[in-house]
């Protein structure tokens, strides 16, 4: 990336509750760096002004769920040198995958007073099915170091540091007791992709899953563990349908106990 | 020392080893009781030491479970090896500034801490032997490793029970502490009595004892012990039949059971963290924003991790299959040819932590009943 020029960033959001880009505001002592490092062209948690693009950086925020969301990304994608998505959202659809499980029709008739002026898709999608992507961040929500270190490794020309193996070598490395061998709490972590920190077993919880599938997830035989531990079959299919019940490992294994 | 001497040390009088060690400016880490298991961490006296606390141990399952007497070492090894304090999980290497367009590479300026160990299992006190064989002894010295391992004062318990995932009676590394230890304790409670056999290592060792009244053991008492150990020996909650193992593993790369293992194993990398003998890490350069701070971090790593063997091209061990066998084959077969001793001490942690139970004396004998099939 020339280092002449401040590259430019711009954040996009599609279907999403803005708990990323939130991220980004939460790097109080970081923000004013970043700033200077970037210029920051569309940001709408942050400001109302857009710059043009094209744009060095974008981040993108949300799945794709409205034949809007389906043009605009190409759109971003075109005007976009370097993509990020940011979030389980962009990454696997996002909690509001769901609708990919059950009839969406329904669901409007249910809810909305005047279904007609309801215009959506009946699948909530990550950017990935619908542009190329160059680099996904994991987490609902991010942890705003990586997307930090993304950034950072960006601008300096390096290698991000962002391992995609399992919560486990986290909650090894933090020195924590294993919350599943400790007191059998059913615990994500052996098959969740690392960002994290070990967060949840920190806190004597088990890992949800909120950073999606790792690099080689064996959820067959975390599951088998699981229903040893005592867990039901719909609380495991609960378990694998969370924020990222579209990520293809998850979803396949949640249909397993569906 | 040409003969080992033993010393007894009543219960009553055990808090002045801390004194001993906090006057020679230890940082005393040993076992104590937090989040549900009996971790090592920083102890401030004796009261912080487990009195009472032991711990069930099976494939997957570990609990803190209450002892029926006020025992201070009543239990087997810890979630963590002290590995995490010889060879830190997370650890700056190196750093730098530019400077005029130039790289200043800077000191690390850290004065790791003195440490105590208390309570060193005959099995860690092995592997702190082999990582000593791998960290200091070859070609390169790992100066990291050698600050933190060099001033180390050990406090060694002799094993007066096996645990249910222990077996270093198989391995010949315990459950009686032989060497490597400042001091070796027996902790014996009989009746109304409680008290310490105590055998010194090392001058160092004897000068702390010096400290704590102590007076010489008799015959009775050491016979004592002696019962305890031969008793622990006896029960080990795990068997590894180590006869021709290297030569099982070389001949066994194509066994259909590693398949079987690899449709349970989770490629978590549980198991090669908890040991106490894997030494495995990776690099990590980071820069600030501006791109004039570098800094060099090494943390721990696994021969599970998909990074782990990548090269040109992508990973060399792509399967749970390859990565499993490599694991175990590593660990109980080219590790001798490597070091000259096995890189398994018995301690059982990666039975017990590994979240599905895969348990390597199991895989062995599946292994090893099997071996006819070979190379289907
Ligand atoms: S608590 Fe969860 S994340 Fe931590 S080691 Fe256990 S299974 Fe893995
Ligand atoms: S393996 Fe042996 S030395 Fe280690 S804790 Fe168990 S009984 Fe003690
Ligand atoms: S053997 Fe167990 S601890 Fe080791 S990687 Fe496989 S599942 Fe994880
Ligand atoms: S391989 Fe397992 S039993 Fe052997 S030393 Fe390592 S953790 Fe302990």
């Amino acid at each position: 990336m020339a280092k002449q020029r401040k590259p430019k960033v711009a954040v996009w959001k599609f279907s999403s509750c803005d708990g990323c880009q939130l991220s980004l505001l939460d790097c109080e002592d970081e923000l004013l760096t970043v700033a200077g490092a970037v210029e920051i062209a569309n940001f709408p948690e942050a400001s109302r002004a857009v710059v043009k693009g094209p744009y060095d950086i974008s981040l993108v925020e949300g799945s794709i769920t409205t034949p809007h969301d389906v043009e605009r990304i190409q759109e971003v994608r075109r005007e976009s040198d370097f993509l990020i998505t940011i979030g389980a959202c962009a990454t696997a659809g996002g909690i509001q995958a769901l609708r990919n499980f059950s009839n969406v029709q329904e669901f409007i008739s249910i809810v909305y007073a005047t279904p007609a002026y309801i215009s959506t898709l009946a699948t909530s999608t990550p950017i990935r099915s619908h542009v190329r992507v160059d680099f996904e961040l994991h987490g609902c929500p991010i942890n705003k170091y990586q997307l930090l270190e993304v950034i950072n490794a960006l601008l300096n020309g390096r290698k991000p540091n962002i391992p995609a193996h399992s919560v486990c070598v986290e909650c090894k490395r933090r020195g924590l007791a294993c919350v599943l061998v400790t007191h059998g709490t059913p615990c994500l972590g052996p098959v969740t992709h690392a960002g994290c920190g070990a967060l949840c077993p920190a806190y004597q919880r088990g890992c949800y899953g909120c950073f999606g599938p790792m690099e080689t997830p064996n959820t067959t035989a975390l599951a088998a563990q699981w229903k040893h531990l005592g867990v039901s079959e719909q609380d495991l299919m609960r378990a694998f349908r969370g924020f990222n019940a579209f990520a293809e490992p998850f979803r396949q294994e949640s249909e397993k106990h569906g | 020392m040409d003969k080992p001497s033993n010393f007894v040390v009543e219960r009553a009088a055990f808090p002045q080893l801390f004194a001993a060690l906090d006057t020679r400016g230890y940082t005393i880490v040993g076992p104590t009781v937090r989040d549900g298991a009996i971790v090592y961490d920083a102890l401030r006296g004796v009261d912080d030491l487990p009195i009472g606390w032991t711990d069930a141990q099976d494939g997957g399952v570990y609990r803190l479970a209450r002892r029926a007497d006020a025992a201070l070492f009543g239990y087997n090894t810890s979630p963590h090896a002290w590995k995490k304090f010889l060879y830190p999980p997370a650890v700056r290497l190196t750093h730098a500034r530019r400077e005029n367009g130039a790289w200043r590479v800077m000191e690390n300026d850290d004065a790791p801490p003195r440490y105590a160990f208390l309570g060193v299992r005959a099995c860690d006190l092995a592997a702190i032997e082999i990582q000593d064989k791998v960290f200091l002894q070859g070609a390169y010295q790992d100066s990291i490793y050698a600050a933190r391992r060099e001033p180390a004062f050990i406090l060694a318990v002799n094993c007066a029970q096996a645990g249910g995932t222990c077996f270093c009676a198989s391995m010949g590394t315990g459950p009686r502490a032989t060497q490597g230890f400042d001091l070796a304790l027996t902790e014996i409670l009989e009746a109304e009595q409680h008290y310490f056999l105590v055998q010194v290592g090392t001058e160092r060792g004897a000068e702390v004892l010096n400290e704590l009244a102590h007076r010489q053991a008799t015959d009775e008492e050491m016979a004592r012990a002696e019962k305890i150990l031969l008793e622990t020996a006896q029960h080990m909650g795990r068997t590894l039949d180590t006869r021709d193992l290297k030569a099982l593993l070389y001949q066994n790369y194509e066994h259909p059971h590693w398949n079987a293992v690899a449709a349970r194993c989770l490629a978590c990398a549980n198991c090669t963290l908890v040991c106490p003998t894997c030494f495995c890490s990776t690099m990590e350069d980071v820069t600030d924003l501006s791109g004039e701070n570098a800094e060099r971090w090494r943390k721990w790593d696994s021969c599970f991790t998909m990074d782990f063997s990548y090269i040109h091209g992508g990973s060399v061990r792509q399967t749970h299959r390859a990565r499993y066998r490599q694991w175990l084959t590593h660990k109980l077969a080219t590790w001798i040819d490597q070091f000259g001793t096995s890189g398994c001490v018995g301690c059982g942690r990666c039975i017990t932590w590994c979240p599905v139970a895969i348990d390597l004396t199991a895989e062995v004998r599946a292994l090893r009943d099997t071996e006819t099939i070979k190379g289907a």
